[in-house]
């Protein structure tokens, strides 16, 4: 990206001010470096969501940003529904609520490392991953009704979990005004035997060990120590949400002009709030959401026993879960006063501070788990959410690495082979159906998720907690 | 250069897809062979099934964003990989398809990779001034 567009505010802080259409300035959150290996399409992206009605403050592009759909990927917007504010198909993406989750498992890597070889198989035959892949659960209408309207806490009530790990999702497991009854028919179809499935491409199942601390305090509150075994997660509302993201994409494009909207893009595809296609889209997004809960729920269900069977009395308790595609309504201090919006974080992840109400009392002094999934040889880390990030970006942070190669580069630059050989002789242990598929999720293929976390601590958007190193890698 | 091809193009974080022949239901095939190659090799799947798909637009960009949407559809419900396509479209915007394939082997196919969907980026149908149509978008995997 050229980054003489942009005005520096300092290291960290760069903006575009507002200019001809845009109705707000666009942030970026990153260095020099970082916006310098951004493609010029996010600069496009960014100024293009800065148009859309009803947007407040300003549009933000965290460090991870990369070319996305209408929205860059790594991109946050809020809009007031009081000021004609929309809700935006495109600002969601396809993988509705696709997010992470990480578990603590209480054991350590000496535990681990003589059975490493057992653990990934184990996960492997039982975590169902790759394209085609199906789940042992078949749901009736009625029963994917009440999945869509419940999510986690329909999983729970099933026998998928315990009553614990709700109070550590988002919304605690269950998004309200999710509408079931408007979910299509072809979107219920795809999902019939997907429950419980990794998908593939960038999802992933990972056991980690945690290699560096840096916050200590507030690892304690998270329950975590250096050397400790964590199962992390990666995956989101499967073909359901796939499904729902195509229709009301091209259903709002299709009327944005009706509502008087001029769309920069066709892929910011929007409607008003308060309309009808707005209300609707809401509905069976919040369903989606529920789908994505419920997926994630359904594989820490099939984690726990797989892991039970090989660590006889082993506990695996749930530290957190976040969405990192979604649009919520939340409240907000814009300019001093309290604001109703709907905050679409694409490619990005909530990172709320100490004191949110949304938060479990466990984290209200520390603020939340924002968990940041790596490559398959990288690391991940577990950072948490600062009060002055409320101000800065909503509270939100990045959400990965981001890509820096696109697939086709990666998969002629390397061989799965290879890729699985050299990791292994670094203590992973990878595991996919698809050679080429590690290929195209190489490391290098993603940007230097350490420069990345970095980014997002210098600009005060977060704070690291701890490092996380893997050692069992399950790609779909 | 033969008539009728198919190719990927850039996209950073997924892959565009692209059909080109001197017909545009030719064209909106070998855009689908490019989708299935985002899976697989084409040639690694047999003709062994037989699915008709149908979707209807008005507008051509529309209609190519439904039909690549609709064989997605169809590898995800079916669990099927698919070789040979087959278009017709009416002037009204109606197209009618035949899909040849079989359901997926992992072991055999090796799937890369699940793609999600059809997107708005860089979607385009257009004849050049040669009388070559292409049909293309960015999908979402």
């Amino acid at each position: 990206m050229d980054i003489r567009q942009l005005t520096r505010v300092h290291e960290w802080k760069w903006i575009i001010p507002a200019t001809g259409k845009m109705k707000v300035p666009a942030v970026f959150y990153a260095n020099q470096a970082l916006l310098e290996d951004m493609d010029q399409k996010v600069y496009e992206q960014i100024v293009n969501v800065t148009t859309l009605p009803g947007i407040v403050e300003a549009a933000f592009a965290m460090p991870d940003a990369h070319w996305g759909y209408g929205f860059p990927i790594g991109g946050v917007a809020a809009f007031d529904p009081e000021q004609g504010g929309v809700i935006s198909a495109g600002g969601v993406g396809f993988d509705i609520a696709c997010g992470v989750r990480t578990l603590l498992t209480g054991l350590t890597a000496q535990d681990i490392n003589p059975l490493q070889e057992r653990v990934a198989d184990s996960l492997f035959r039982d975590i169902p991953a790759g394209l085609g892949s199906t789940g042992d659960i078949r749901l009736s209408s009625a029963e994917m009704d009440a999945m869509l309207a419940g999510g986690a806490r329909w999983a729970v009530q099933q026998g998928y979990g315990e009553k614990e790990d709700l109070e550590h999702l988002e919304e605690k497991g269950c998004m309200a005004g999710a509408r079931p009854d408007l979910v299509s028919a072809q979107a219920k179809k795809r999902q019939r035997d997907e429950m419980g499935t990794l998908g593939s491409g960038n999802h992933y199942l990972e056991v980690q060990q945690v290699a560096d601390i840096y916050d200590p305090e507030v690892a304690r509150v998270f329950q975590i120590q250096k050397g400790d075994i964590l199962v992390s997660l990666h995956c989101g509302s499967r073909g359901l949400g796939h499904q729902i993201g195509s229709e009301y994409l091209k259903k709002m494009a299709q009327t944005a002009s009706g509502y008087g909207i001029d769309l920069p893009d066709r892929e910011l595809a929007c409607s008003p709030i308060k309309s009808p296609l707005g209300q609707e889209y809401l509905g069976v997004m919040r369903a989606a959401i529920n789908c994505a809960m419920a997926n994630r729920q359904i594989i820490t269900h099939l984690t726990r026993q797989t892991l039970g069977r090989l660590f006889p009395g082993i506990k695996l308790s749930l530290l957190y879960d976040v969405a990192h595609n979604t649009c919520k309504e939340e409240e907000h201090i814009i300019r001093g006063k309290p604001k109703n919006l709907f905050v679409h974080r694409k490619g990005a992840t909530r990172a709320f501070g100490p004191g949110h109400p949304s938060l479990p009392p466990a984290f209200q002094q520390v603020g939340q788990p924002v968990i940041i999934g790596g490559t398959m040889g990288t690391s991940s880390y577990i950072l948490v959410g600062t009060q002055e990030n409320m101000e800065l970006s909503l509270g939100s942070a990045c959400h990965g690495a981001g890509r820096s190669m696109s697939r086709k580069q990666a998969s002629r630059q390397w061989r799965g082979v290879d890729i699985i050989q050299s990791l292994r002789e670094k203590g992973i242990i990878v595991r996919s159906v698809s050679k080429k598929g590690v290929a195209e999720e190489a490391p290098d293929a993603y940007k230097d998720v350490n420069q990345v976390v970095d980014a997002a601590e210098q600009a005060h958007l977060v704070r690291r907690v701890l490092r996380m190193k893997p050692l069992v890698c399950i790609k779909g | 250069m033969e008539k009728d091809y198919w190719e990927h193009f850039y996209h950073q974080a997924d892959i565009g897809i692209r059909g080109i022949s001197p017909n545009r239901e030719d064209a909106f095939a070998q855009a689908a062979l490019a989708l299935i190659a985002v899976i697989t090799p084409p040639e690694m799947v047999k003709p062994l099934l037989e699915v008709d798909i149908h979707c209807q637009e008005e507008d051509d960009d529309y209609l190519f964003y439904a039909w690549i949407n609709a064989i997605i559809y169809e590898i995800a419900t079916r669990k099927m990989l698919f070789t040979r396509f087959r278009v017709q479209i009416s002037p009204a915007g109606e197209l009618t398809a035949r899909a040849w394939g079989e359901p997926i082997d992992p072991s055999r196919h090796q799937p890369t990779v699940e793609v999600k969907g059809a997107t708005f980026t860089c979607l385009k149908v257009e004849q050049d001034p040669t009388g070559l149509w292409s049909a293309q978008c960015v999908v979402d995997v």
